[in-house]
């Protein structure tokens, strides 16, 4: 019930966007519907990962036949390139989480 | 900026929210783009129709593949949605953006949208497509965006020439390149913000205009409201929205997203063998040629008989000379008719009469640009998973 209200009044913001071009923009996205999926250090994935970006960018990626290597890369990307801030004790963590659930 | 107990706080909160909306909220249905693991949500975003969600945060959002049967202009509320990072300008007031012109310049400005809007205004037609579009269909696969072929759009964008901008400004002397920032930012800080860099010339082309208008309306927000940049003929990661600042430097820009990211093989035709390392790299630049069947999915069933077939083509803006289409695998090809001329850099459409008898038949076309190039019959592979414009099949059932 409550989602349908939220709905209507996120509807109901867009199209006064369209109509107005002086008025400040609340743009409002839906709520996030990407969850991780359960698997082994879950809570370490959530912790890490959910600050910069949702579950989808896990999910979404293909199938590797070489999960583990994959995997690895993509931690040692988002830690040397992005910057996460992510523990060294965690990150085999993630890596094994990452390749036993994705 | 964060540290670490704001970030987990952050994260536990995402947590939250993702277990509190464990069902699909605005989720409308699912597809399937014809790889492995393409699933995917159909989602509803404020000014936006049905799109297929690739990421929600950042928003990501493919457009589905049947609009660009509908005409030559993509639809605003269909046009695809691409984010790098997660800090959205949600919250921007219009009367109080201020594009902000900076660096080797005689003259810095700081120009809100007023002042943009009463500048003489210029229109151009110009597709826009995301480095990735396509990347789903890579072999081997590759890491990024998993996009199937609605990463891209084509519409009527209205601004003012980034020259004119530029000439205002004032280029100083031993000017090497422009870069743009926009509005939408990091997380942390710790990320390289999302900048991106041109040529000073290629700035001071004519072309590349900063734009608000959008097929006659204001640029949907998840386009780049109130202000974003058009780089005809180039891929989408030059066309930085939300921009609110220019710099002209006189060097060659070294930040990541265009040192590191968005980078090709420096081989003649930007490939190399799958699954290798490219020896050196450039920025990725133009489009590469396409054409694409609109009028029929793949896996139709198709009746027997006289049909018609449609669809688009474009390129990096030297324009499309011819569009062939083939129903028998590619044994033969016969030219169809191209649509109504919107410009070089705009999707041109074609279309074609045919007799299909009964069977398993291939559906096949190829564009050839005004410069003489065209479609390759086997895909060229990059390890970024940019740059395809192979030949592209639609496999029916005629009955």
């Amino acid at each position: 019930m409550q989602r349908t209200v939220l709905l209507a009044i996120t509807l109901a913001l867009a199209t006064g966007l369209g109509a107005v071009t002086a008025a400040p923009v609340n743009y409002q996205l839906p709520d996030e519907v990407a969850a991780f999926k359960p698997g082994p250090n879950l809570e370490v994935v959530q912790g890490n990962c959910s600050a910069c970006h949702s579950a989808d960018y896990i999910k979404t990626q293909p199938p590797m036949k070489d999960k583990k290597g994959f995997w690895q890369a993509e931690v040692t990307k988002m830690i040397k390139v992005y910057g996460a801030p992510i523990d060294d004790a965690d990150v085999g963590k993630i890596v094994d989480y990452l390749a036993a659930t994705y | 900026m964060f540290d670490r107990r704001d970030l987990l706080k952050r994260a536990g909160l995402a947590t939250l929210a993702a277990t509190l909306n464990s069902t699909r909220a605005l989720a409308l249905d699912t597809v399937t783009l014809p790889f492995a693991n393409g699933e995917r949500p159909l989602v509803k975003y404020p000014q936006k129709r049905a799109m297929i969600g690739l990421t929600s945060r950042p928003p990501q959002l493919e457009t589905p593949f049947a609009i660009f049967n509908d005409g030559p202009i993509t639809p605003n509320n269909a046009f695809f949605v691409r984010y790098h990072l997660s800090d959205l300008p949600y919250n921007l007031d219009p009367d109080k953006f201020t594009l902000e012109v900076k660096g080797k310049v005689d003259k810095p400005l700081k120009l809100s949208l007023k002042d943009i809007r009463k500048m003489k205004a210029t229109e151009i037609v110009a597709v826009n497509q995301c480095s990735g579009n396509s990347r789903g269909f890579f072999e081997p696969r590759v890491a990024g965006g998993q996009l199937a072929n609605g990463a891209m759009g084509n519409a009527r964008w209205r601004g003012v020439p980034l020259k004119a901008v530029l000439e205002m400004a004032g280029v100083q002397s031993g000017a090497k390149q422009v870069t743009f920032n926009g509005m939408d930012g990091p997380v942390s800080d710790k990320t390289p913000d999302f900048v991106k860099a041109l040529d000073i010339d290629h700035a001071r082309d004519g072309e590349v205009m900063l734009a608000y208008g959008m097929n006659g309306e204001d640029l949907p927000f998840l386009n780049g409201f109130p202000l974003r940049l058009i780089v005809p003929g180039y891929y989408g990661t030059y066309w930085v929205k939300h921009l609110n600042e220019i710099t002209v430097i006189d060097n060659v820009y070294e930040g990541f997203w265009m040192k590191s990211a968005y980078r090709i093989p420096d081989t003649p035709d930007n490939a190399i063998e799958p699954g290798t390392t490219p020896k050196a790299t450039i920025p990725i630049n133009r489009f590469t040629i396409r054409s694409f069947i609109t009028s029929v999915p793949d896996g139709a069933k198709l009746k027997a008989g006289a049909t018609t077939l449609r669809g688009i083509a474009f390129d990096g803006g030297k324009g499309i000379k011819e569009v062939q289409v083939s129903t028998d695998g590619g044994k033969t090809w016969t030219s169809a008719k191209l649509g109504k001329d919107l410009g070089k850099y705009s999707f041109r459409e074609w279309k074609l009469p045919v007799k299909l008898a009964a069977g398993s038949v291939e559906l096949k076309v190829r564009a050839t640009g005004n410069g003489g190039e065209t479609q390759p019959d086997t895909p060229r592979w990059n390890p970024a998973g940019y740059l395809r414009n192979v030949v592209e099949t639609v496999r029916v059932t005629v009955a």
